[in-house]
């Protein structure tokens, strides 16, 4: 990085800043075509939370839909046709329009602060990024409301449930999906390009916060897997349209086929949606606890690890479809030394609590329950690895608790926990502390109620995705939906709490929280539209 | 970009999908153009040609993995699938399904009778091989074009690189004429099973990759021609050629996987 001119010219690494117009904002657009147009990594980073969060409730009232069928057994408020496409779509939009842009929403805003950059890498491929979302979702929502209804095989999409047997609608699904994985491929190129050529002289890769690190490595696995999602899709269009026999056993392909090239992108990506989440949470704990991380290079290397592994394990998630033994047992172990590095990250964050000064600001209490409640999914995981006792768990509630515990308490956690940390960086207000506490107890009490009893009701044998069930697991099932609109009712608070933090509130200073030390809190709160024109001296800290 | 979205109607209009890719076509049109201003009027400096590099770098490699996900149900379906209906291994209880079916690669016979197989296949060593030629040979035409212009041999660059878009061209020409005699004469069309399925969507989306690059070169001949490249700078020509140069490894994959073996 020492190759950046010593005499500090202004920075012409952005198109924007190229015509001076960095002096001059009177240039800027003014109203929509404002956000329409804007390269800058602050407007698009806004621009990805809203879309994410607006997609958050969009999702949960999906999922809420499905919550309030299954509140008592019996067909009660709407077909079972319907029911299967709203579970198809809250699984689709809360991938993919709700978590996956909130980690590049906040990557937008934190990278180029945290390494000390103007701006990210490429710009104007950065705004191409996120236009392309609100057309996929746009295309994919409206799906609903074609004929024969929207995508109804479950967001794994299963072949030839979503081809031969699937609804006109697919082929639109389908483009949708590419649309959003164009989004992310593009999205991903920027963030790597950005993290490695832009970061602040002196500051090596060892050195950038552990956010930086986690999304490095997500962007690379998201560059790696989401061209297969495409594939992968791609062939199903072509057996939709064009006759081919891909996942077709009469014509010499294979269903199987479909889920083996699927979950080689499907497992990537549900560490996809975690890494960054480590990331922020490991950003988080030191401040709060006022020490720095403990093991900073084992937790770079066990980020590493996870996403190599995760390459390895897919068919963890096929062990009934008739793999050979010898499949079976390889997938089984190789799953399981996953929660070998897992477990280093956890050890971690444990030991940086270990005698620190805590203080329960907001964002640290929800970083604390993500270390606990993750660690709940992370066992169940382990619990799924295991081969044999998959017969009995596969496709069963469990599945669903142990999902729902990585990524609600996990990926929404922390992306929760990371809005309350960096709000007063972004809108130069602290949050409004009472009503935060709040959110954070109604959202812990509200997820388990929702989530743990579907352990049970798992285990007992209830299957997933049916809108109907057996007697004994009413009791189970109605809790699961209590606990489901308590928890969706309450996140109402968040968007009340992020309004009021951006209207006003207690003014926040440049180094928002005491403990905080990225370079993000050297710039003022709110941090205005350019910084870091000129690259910041980074000193490494001597930890 | 709206357009995009539209474009992707074309279930229902025509018109609707070509005012889509126009769109889309014009908003890249005028995306690159001012991106070459800029890098003209000299704004770019070593940092941002640096972003540039690892930007194509790490596009290369999302399309090397998107043509792993065909390569890679390709050795599936001819490694795991095929043989198990055919009745082979540990998983030959598919074959329970057509017990009659013999498991032959490459499958003229699917075992479906709903679904027929191609008649024949094509050989190798004719037109394929005459495409692995040309591919190989413009590889290295773009070459003494790129080293041309490091040199300053500026019209030596323009008649290579026109040499390579050329062979380009008759490189989609002959692909036609293969898929042409492929529907007519030897029955391999999509529906064809298996084979026809993996045939056709590894060479088309490699033809596909052909047709871009070769559009690229030509608007790198255009650039050439206008003087808009320097010896030392010069990346947007240097992209063209690592996307050249992947499109034509990727050939010799195909030609290994899907012809010869």
């Amino acid at each position: 990085m020492a190759k950046l001119p010593p005499k500090s010219m202004p920075l012409h690494s952005t198109p924007a800043a190229a015509d001076g117009q960095l002096n001059t904002h009177t240039a800027l657009p003014k109203g929509v075509m404002r956000w329409v147009l804007t390269t800058n990594h602050k407007e698009i980073g806004t621009l990805y939370l809203l879309f994410s969060l607006s997609m958050f409730f969009v999702g949960g009232v999906f999922a809420l839909v499905v919550r309030a069928e299954l509140f008592q057994p019996g067909l009660q408020l709407i077909d079972p046709e319907f029911f299967n496409q709203m579970t198809t779509m809250h699984g689709l939009i809360m991938v993919f329009a709700a978590v996956m842009p909130a980690f590049t929403g906040l990557a937008n805003w934190m990278i180029p602060l945290q390494i000390g950059a103007p701006d990210m890498a490429l710009p104007r491929l950065n705004n191409f990024s996120f236009w392309l979302l609100p057309v996929a979702f746009t295309l994919l929502l409206s799906t609903l409301l074609m004929p024969g209804g929207g995508p109804n095989f479950g967001w794994t999409f299963y072949a030839p449930l979503s081809t031969t047997y699937a609804p006109a609608s697919t082929t639109f699904f389908i483009l949708a999906i590419h649309i959003a994985g164009i989004s992310s491929i593009l999205g991903a190129i920027n963030i790597i390009a950005t993290i490695l050529n832009m970061r602040a002289p002196g500051m090596r890769l060892m050195d950038m916060p552990l956010f930086v690190w986690t999304w490095l490595i997500t962007a690379f696995l998201l560059i790696a897997v989401m061209p297969v999602l495409a594939g992968v899709i791609t062939m199903m269009l072509m057996d939709i349209n064009f006759g081919t026999n891909f996942f077709n056993a009469a014509g010499g392909g294979d269903p199987v086929l479909f889920q083996h090239l699927f979950w080689f992108f499907g497992h990537p990506e549900v560490y996809i949606m975690i890494l960054p989440a480590f990331g922020i949470v490991s950003a988080i704990i030191p401040t709060f606890a006022r020490k720095p991380l403990f093991g900073y290079t084992s937790m770079v290397y066990a980020t590493a690890a996870i996403a190599l592994l995760s390459f390895l394990v897919w068919a963890h998630h096929m062990f009934l479809v008739g793999l050979p033994l010898v499949a079976e047992l390889f997938f089984m172990y190789s799953t399981m030394l996953i929660a070998v590095p897992t477990g280093v990250k956890v050890f971690n964050w444990v030991t940086t609590l270990f005698r620190g000064s805590i203080s329960f600001e907001p964002p640290m209490l929800f970083a604390l329950a993500f270390v606990v409640l993750f660690t709940i999914g992370g066992f169940s995981g382990i619990m799924l690895a295991i081969a044999p006792a998959d017969f009995q768990y596969h496709d069963t509630y469990f599945v669903v608790a142990h999902f729902h515990y990585v990524l609600v308490p996990g990926a929404i956690f922390a992306i929760m926990a990371g809005a309350y940390y960096w709000l007063p960086k972004w809108t130069g207000h602290y949050p409004n502390e009472r009503l935060a506490q709040w959110h954070f107890w109604l959202s812990v009490i509200g997820v388990n109620l929702t989530f743990f009893p579907m352990h049970f009701a798992g285990l007992a044998g209830m299957p997933r995705r049916i809108p109907d069930y057996a007697l004994q697991f009413a009791d189970f099932n109605m809790v699961s939906s209590i606990g489901a609109f308590f928890f969706g009712t309450s996140q109402l608070l968040f968007v009340i709490v992020v309004v009021i933090c951006v209207r006003g509130g207690k003014k926040a200073p440049a180094k928002a929280w005491e403990g905080a030390e990225d370079l993000e809190w050297s710039v003022p709160s709110p941090a205005p539209l350019h910084t870091f024109e000129r690259p910041p001296k980074f000193e490494r800290s001597t930890s | 970009m709206v357009g995009m979205g539209v474009k992707l109607v074309y279930g229902n209009g025509g018109i609707v999908a070509v005012v889509g890719a126009a769109g889309v076509l014009a908003i890249m049109a005028l995306w690159f153009g001012d991106v070459i201003q800029e890098s003209r009027r000299g704004l770019y400096d070593e940092q941002m040609d640096r972003s540039f590099r690892w930007g194509m770098g790490w596009f290369i490699f999302s399309e090397v993995m998107f043509f792993a996900a065909f390569f890679g149900a390709l050795f599936y379906v001819r490694q795991f699938a095929v043989p198990w209906l055919g009745g082979e291994g540990e998983k030959g209880v598919t074959a329970l399904l057509w017990p009659e079916f013999v498991a032959h690669w490459p499958l003229l016979n699917p075992p479906g009778s709903s679904v027929s197989g191609p008649e024949q296949i094509l050989s190798p060593w004719q037109l394929p091989l005459v495409n692995t030629l040309i591919l190989v040979t413009s590889s290295i035409t773009l070459t003494v074009a790129h080293e041309g212009l490091k040199l300053r041999y500026r019209h030596t660059c323009r008649n290579w690189l026109a040499g390579t878009v050329l062979l380009g061209c008759i490189f989609i020409f002959i692909q036609g004429v293969e898929y042409y005699e492929a529907y007519a004469h030897y029955g391999i069309t999509l529906e064809a099973g298996i084979f026809g399925a993996t045939f056709f969507i590894l060479t088309g989306f490699h033809g596909l990759h052909v047709i871009i690059g070769t559009i690229i070169l030509g608007v790198m001949l255009l650039r050439i021609h206008k003087n808009h490249f320097g010896p030392d700078h010069h990346f947007g020509f240097e992209a063209a050629c690592w996307y050249w140069h992947f499109v034509d490894v990727v050939w010799i994959g195909l030609f290994v996987f899907v012809y010869v073996i």
